[in-house]
């Protein structure tokens, strides 16, 4: 029996979190969702999920007052962010003319850019929207059943620089290789949404229900 | 590239039965939508469309309850399109657990209406739905209007316009349907798809005209698209997914196969 608290600061739909997590979790487990810093800092466990700009939800968190109760969290409990809950760990991000984030992690959070191309110099969309693949380049408790280089939901436009290399837990290539998944201690974070990604996406959340926190 | 395409099979919806289903001879009822999406999903489908084809609106709060149900058991993305008319409709089935609405009619009447969506939800889940036909002759380059209420009223507005538009306004995917195509199983317009897909930022989906797995390729090969939807050649157990997927894959597509 245990809480798993799902962070709801009114940034997209997280009802197909809620929904996965449920399906993976224990039946005694309860899954919430919740805007109340005090259960975030009480639960067993925590999913920072996140859809949108990155200002809107800097913003967000603030209102809800959850700045504080999130970094506590992130640091002392299994955590696990998704999409723009992982964007906003970082000190900066460019979207919205420049955004100051959480700051868990050195880095920056840059844009695709409009004129975006592969290796070929074909043109390539921005959104980054679909299936790809995350290699694994490093092995990590949360990687458990999952092949490597199995393909993730994604839909972004802005990706991920960090600056201490072992913080990068996945790679994924799109035009170039940016971190599409982050790890220290007891936190894991993924640019990709594992809710929405068939049978690789619940192994990882299964895999997070029954982390024990370490790398 | 490592990005796959996408193949995306669309469900019509009429008061809550799938009415343009598949027949899986392992499925009970060929109209829940429940078991289709579950189905469809086993196959490898990577994204399911539902469209609401039902007449009244007074119906609509049936669509909510198709999209929690398949929902709570098929992880992948669902776009629900059909009688998105106001922010309000968007945030139902978002909170239903659709992850993209598809708008239509409402973009044309009121492009605002996009840009509103986009800002208050985020972009990641509009697609803008653009019925586009042909308008010039044979000798002339191509020139598409927009069509509205399936094909039958013309717009006077001009489809590469139109989308660079929506492109801007935030729509964060555009789902093309030839006019022409609609229904022929003779290919989709291949010319238009890539003409759209090189003047806009965002990822297009190819509708409209898909009658076998080669059309389903050539959208991707000549058209350009980044996803192909198709409704009636995965009905009637015509093809299956993983047959298209496998025909794509040996002609070069990237494709999610594992």
């Amino acid at each position: 029996m245990q809480t798993i608290a799902v962070v709801d600061y009114g940034m997209g739909n997280l009802r197909s979190v809620v929904n996965a997590l449920q399906v993976v979790a224990d039946d005694r487990d309860q899954v919430i969702l919740t805007s109340d810093p005090a259960q975030v800092l009480e639960a067993d466990r925590i999913v920072f999920p996140g859809q949108g700009a990155a200002g809107d939800c800097m913003r967000a968190i603030d209102e809800y007052g959850l700045r504080e109760s999130i970094t506590v969290a992130a640091q002392q409990r299994p955590f696990l962010g998704i999409c723009m809950g992982l964007q906003v760990l970082i000190e900066h991000s460019e979207e919205n003319q420049g955004t100051a984030c959480l700051g868990i992690f050195k880095g920056q959070v840059k844009y695709f850019g409009d004129g975006h191309k592969d290796q070929s110099g074909v043109k390539l969309k921005v959104p980054h929207m679909g299936w790809n693949r995350v290699t694994q380049i490093q092995s990590h408790p949360l990687w458990h059943s999952i092949a490597d280089g199995s393909r993730f939901y994604f839909v972004h436009s802005y990706y991920l620089e960090v600056e201490a290399p072992d913080l990068v837990a996945g790679i994924t290539d799109y035009g170039f290789s940016f971190s599409s998944a982050i790890a220290r201690d007891n936190l894991f974070a993924l640019q990709c949404h594992p809710e929405k990604s068939a049978d690789a996406g619940l192994q990882l959340l299964r895999n997070f229900v029954n982390w024990d926190g370490r790398p | 590239m490592s990005l796959a395409k996408r193949i995306i099979p669309c469900l019509d919806v009429d008061n809550g039965r799938v009415v343009k289903g598949v027949k899986f001879v392992e499925i009970r009822d060929a109209g829940d939508p429940v078991e289709n999406a579950r189905r469809y999903n086993l196959e490898g489908a990577d994204e399911l469309t539902f469209l609401d084809i039902t007449a009244s609106s007074d119906d609509r709060d049936t669509m909510v309850h198709v999209v929690e149900d398949v929902a709570r058991e098929v992880f992948i993305p669902l776009t629900v399109g059909g009688g998105i008319r106001e922010l309000a409709d968007i945030r139902r089935m978002l909170n239903a657990g659709a992850d993209k609405v598809s708008i239509n009619t409402a973009a044309v009447f009121n492009p605002e209406f996009v840009a509103a969506a986009a800002d208050k939800f985020g972009s990641q889940c509009i697609v803008v739905a653009v019925d586009a036909k042909r308008v010039s002759t044979q000798d002339e380059p191509g020139r598409w209007e927009i069509f509205t209420h399936g094909g039958r009223k013309p717009t006077g507005i001009d489809t590469l316009e139109w989308v660079q538009k929506m492109d801007a306004y935030g729509a964060g995917e555009i789902l093309l349907t030839s006019m022409d195509r609609d229904g022929t199983k003779i290919g989709f317009d291949n010319e238009l798809t890539r003409q759209v897909s090189e003047v806009v930022r965002v990822p297009v989906i190819a509708s409209g005209g898909a009658g076998n797995l080669q059309h389903l390729a050539d959208g991707i090969l000549q058209g350009k698209a980044d996803a192909v939807l198709a409704a009636s050649i995965f009905h009637f157990g015509e093809y299956r997914i993983s047959e298209a997927k496998a025909f794509m894959r040996a002609r070069g597509i990237e494709v999610r196969d594992d």
